[in-house]
């Protein structure tokens, strides 16, 4: 035991960013937050967010989002101060002044100022439109910069790691994107040449150009002063309307150099295997410590030093010995990982190579020269292994089986089954072993992947380890003779799949049926809205029809969305994007008339904003008469069949798209599913409806139809797969009912048809003899469900504008029917 | 001393459901649960700070082994034990919640005046 921190005494956190979060939240692990005073001073605007998680903001997530949660350490005595940094540290006084000039003084100073982006010297490298990516303000100015530049090709100089974020921020931004990377392949610090290779053949796919072995020598302005044109060592001219430069980090010293701390050969603070400096009341973690020798640049040994750190103001002598560098990185749809000694830099080490570049895949494992030990590995396209492999290279256990079974893909060499040790390291970010997660299921802590993150903290910050958890969790259940939990939550003890085989045999029709005869308590967000999608099918009935109303969501309750500010969105239904002129009047007269923003969707329809709960019922009278009807963009349900204009105009179509699509969109209305369906028909080959990325697309061709299921866009885009090829119409619309309700009746809650698609034991294959085949012996049944839904549709919103009992819940206020929303007493709209 | 502002009728709130209703203190959610029992909350969601709470889905949850009553956010889904106000996902935030009653079928929501 060494010594505590004496209570009362103040400890002085600089920087708060991720690793100084983490080191909040040892504190308060410990008690010491209980005991001392913790000020925290951060440099940037914003509370502690996940930096890792950067290039998330560009795909949908907001800087709330990315937030960490501080709940843990949120105390009386932990003080935190934003946008204020430090620019003097005076060791001998110990105090530190900010830049208003405030003094702070401190017992103990841990120094967590994180890193720099390394500008590389080269001309025109501060000029206007040149950015550094690093932060949450870097992202919006390089947002609000590119935005304005859509035309104008982006240029990322740096493909590492950081780089490629930049670069897949830049392509959502829509920018034609070029990668500069001085090494011959790309993520040279993880990769070796193989993987790169594979890794570029991927990303080039996807549209991005790039340069290779080359470094930048310019960067010239243009007529306004600001980024125009960059030049590469090769010659190649680029023309450029926006630079991102990430070429690397620095660590942020700048405090420790004046205050006379030992600096390291390359930069960073030196520190112990107790992560102090050379000052014994200063701490330095993270990005800004030169541990061992050795700036890390990666979340999870700072992690590590930031519990070091906790344990020894605690009074345990632990010590930081180097940390584990393995890495994955899910970016522009490619999975990359790499563990250990990835380049084989262990004397007499070996390399076994796996390589299948038609379908995107590398895997690399280096073990020591006897074969019998993992040291390393690169993986590209598939990291399933990545866990396995990690944990086995971390902990130096011995193989029992051969070792290309860890590399070969699943099916092509044995089953590897790897019987970890306990030491294992399983989640790298958290520290937590195999063992830990076994003790966790045994002594009966979690039984259930949530659960693990729960009391673990595994798999909590990249995620990365979630499928071993959730294996290590499978295995550790049976072996204790527990059942793994299907459970859908707290009330309902089975899965989804399982409740609809229930309600259908049961002939149950309400939640409460459901629930006291198999659940528990009276229902969440989880299992009430489930289950009134399940009952929509197997009884169908107006959503807001008798007990059944109290089941939706709120989108589902006041059959429209909910926005950010409690206000709705409307969305009329225009089957295959078709729209008349008189409709468009209707449309724009209750925007008009209700103050509504527009905003033409991305699937060919009106999406009218800024609603009051209240206005709902008039706004969709005018709607309604003027023959429109429910978009179901509030439901899980069909959204849209989009559609391009087909042969009846176009000189290329060879099929009526817009006949089919409307055909589809007014068959389907109304479906709901365990989450939402898109779906598009294209006239011909060139698939300008994009009917390839749908939950089911159709594309014609010179003898029918091919179909396609299972694609979508979002956070993880996927490309539908083709089910069957060249289907005359009537057949199309039977595997189309067919799909549809199979997928219906077996998906996971929430579960698109991609992933569900994926969940299948024998994939494509065992769909195709399904839908195509009728393997089960259900092709008719569910047909004959789907016909039931056709046949009992009707339009949600006109059944409740002729229902005075359904129109009371669009009221304001229930006791104030002459108090709109918008006329409300200031403080309660 | 505690007013009370009748709102409306049992009827007018759908079991495991809730209305919005105009109170002196401002918007309040007046909640029904399956068995008939009545709470009262501010209809502020402190996560979002929309006027939105009404709006949730009433449900149970089990705390340290008993079954309270929730109303979670139509908005980010927190849930919030109905006889408290405590948010179940986050102990640190609560909202407000008022006394309410049914005299003679009529739903009354109480309010605390500060000079009593």
């Amino acid at each position: 035991m060494g010594e505590a921190l004496p209570r009362g005494d103040r400890i002085l956190v600089i920087g708060y960013g991720m690793v100084a979060h983490r080191l909040l939240q040892a504190l308060a692990a410990r008690g010491i937050t209980q005991r001392n005073d913790v000020v925290v001073i951060g440099g940037e605007t914003r509370p502690a967010y996940d930096r890792v998680q950067l290039s998330s903001a560009f795909a949908g997530a907001s800087a709330d989002e990315l937030t960490l949660d501080a709940a843990t350490y949120r105390s009386r005595r932990v003080r935190i101060a934003l946008g204020d940094p430090v620019v003097v540290l005076d060791p001998a006084a110990k105090v530190v002044r900010t830049r208003s000039g405030r003094v702070v003084s401190y017992d103990v100073c841990v120094l967590a100022t994180g890193a720099d982006p390394w500008l590389p010297p080269v001309s025109g490298i501060d000029l206007l439109g040149t950015h550094t990516y690093r932060t949450l303000d870097d992202l919006e100015s390089i947002a609000h910069w590119a935005r304005a530049r859509p035309d104008r090709p982006g240029v990322v100089v740096g493909g590492g790691l950081l780089g490629l974020e930049a670069a897949n921020a830049l392509r959502l931004l829509g920018l034609d994107t070029h990668v500069v990377e001085v090494a011959p392949h790309l993520l040279p610090a993880q990769l070796d040449v193989g993987g790169g290779a594979v890794l570029r053949r991927q990303i080039q796919a996807l549209g991005l150009t790039l340069h290779l072995g080359t470094s930048i020598e310019s960067i010239a302005p243009g007529d306004d002063g600001a980024v125009d044109v960059v030049r590469l060592a090769d010659g190649t001219t680029l023309d450029a309307g926006t630079v991102v430069v990430s070429a690397g980090v620095r660590p942020a010293d700048a405090l420790a150099r004046p205050a006379g701390l030992e600096i390291g050969e390359r930069g960073g603070i030196v520190t112990d295997n107790g992560c102090r400096t050379s000052d014994r009341d200063i701490y330095a973690i993270g990005d800004v410590a030169c541990a061992g020798g050795r700036c890390y640049g990666l979340v999870a040994p700072g992690y590590e030093m930031a519990e070091v750190v906790a344990a020894r103001l605690a009074g345990d002598e632990v010590t930081f010995d180097g940390a584990d560098t393995s890495t994955t990185l899910k970016l522009l749809g490619v999975d990359v990982a790499s563990v250990g000694d990835a380049h084989a830099s262990t004397p007499d080490s070996l390399e076994l190579v796996y390589a299948d570049p038609v379908a995107g895949r590398y895997a690399k494992l280096v073990t020591s020269g006897d074969g019998r030990q993992v040291l390393g590995a690169v993986l590209v396209g598939d990291i399933g292994q990545y866990g396995v492999i990690r944990a086995l290279a971390t902990s130096g256990g011995t193989l029992s089986g051969p070792p290309e079974d860890l590399v070969l893909p699943a099916g092509r060499g044995a089953a590897a089954d790897v019987v970890l040790p306990d030491v294992a390291g399983l989640c790298t970010c958290n520290n937590v072993s195999v063992g830990a997660v076994r003790a966790a299921v045994r002594d009966g802590e979690a039984d259930s992947v949530a659960g693990l993150k729960t009391c673990t903290n595994a798999g909590t910050t990249c995620g990365s380890c979630v499928p071993l958890l959730k294996k290590v969790l499978d295995v550790e259940l049976a072996a204790s003779g527990r059942e793994v939990s299907s459970a859908m939550c707290e009330h309902i003890p089975v899965s989804r799949q399982e409740i609809y085989s229930l309600i259908r045999l049961r002939g149950w029709s309400t939640y409460t049926e459901v629930v006291e005869s198999i659940g528990t308590g009276r229902g969440c967000d989880i299992c009430k809205p489930a289950i009134a999608s399940i009952l929509a099918t197997t009884a169908p009935a107006h959503a807001l029809e008798g007990e059944n109303a109290a089941l939706q969501d709120t989108n589902d309750h006041f059959l429209a969305n909910m926005q950010r500010d409690g206000t709705y969105s409307v969305v009329p239904r225009l089957p295959g994007g078709e729209v008349t002129p008189e409709k468009l009047r209707a449309i724009a007269g209750v925007a008009d008339d209700f103050g509504l923003y527009m905003k033409i969707t991305g699937a060919q329809r009106i999406d009218l904003f800024g609603a009051q709960l209240d206005e709902l019922p008039s706004i969709w009278r005018r709607l309604v008469d003027a023959g429109l009807e429910s978009g179901h963009a509030y439901g899980k349900a069909l959204r849209t069949v989009k559609s391009c204009v087909g042969d009846t105009w176009c000189r290329f179509g060879v099929q009526d798209s817009v006949g089919l699509a409307v055909a589809l969109e007014l068959r389907y209305r109304g479906l709901r599913a365990p989450h939402k369906l898109k779906s598009a028909v294209s006239g011909c080959a060139r698939e300008c409806a994009e009917a390839q990325g749908k939950d089911f697309g159709i594309v014609a061709t010179e003898k029918g139809w091919n179909l396609y299921v299972g694609g979508n866009g979002g956070f993880k885009p996927r490309h539908a797969q083709l089910l069957a090829t060249d289907l005359d119409t009537d057949t199309l619309v039977r595997y189309c009912d067919r799909f549809l309700m199979f997928y219906i009746r077996t998906a996971d809650r929430l579960q698109r048809t991609a992933p569900w698609l994926e969940s299948l034991d024998g994939g494509l294959d065992y769909l195709k003899s399904v839908v195509i085949d009728d393997r089960l012996g259900i092709a008719a049944e569910l047909e004959a469900d789907m016909a039931c839904h056709i046949a009992t549709y009707s339009d949600e919103w006109a059944d409740v504008l002729d229902d005075p009992l359904k129109l009371r819940r669009f009221a304001a206020f229930v006791n104030a029917p002459d108090v709109t929303a918008a006329n409300a007493p200031v403080g309660v709209q | 001393m505690t007013e009370w502002t009748p709102v409306c009728r049992l009827d007018d709130i759908q079991r495991e459901r809730g209305v919005c209703a105009l109170v002196a203190d401002g918007a309040v959610a007046v909640v029904r649960t399956f068995d008939d029992e009545l709470y009262a909350m501010s209809q502020r969601d402190p996560f979002s700070g929309a006027m939105v709470l009404s709006r949730g889905i009433v449900g149970s949850r089990v705390i340290e082994g008993e079954t309270v009553p929730v109303l979670q956010s139509p908005m980010f889904k927190q849930a919030f034990d109905l006889t408290t106000g405590v948010c179940l996902d986050d102990p640190a935030v609560t909202v407000p919640v008022h006394p309410v009653r049914l005299r003679d079928g009529l739903v009354e929501v109480g309010t605390v005046s500060v000079d009593g």
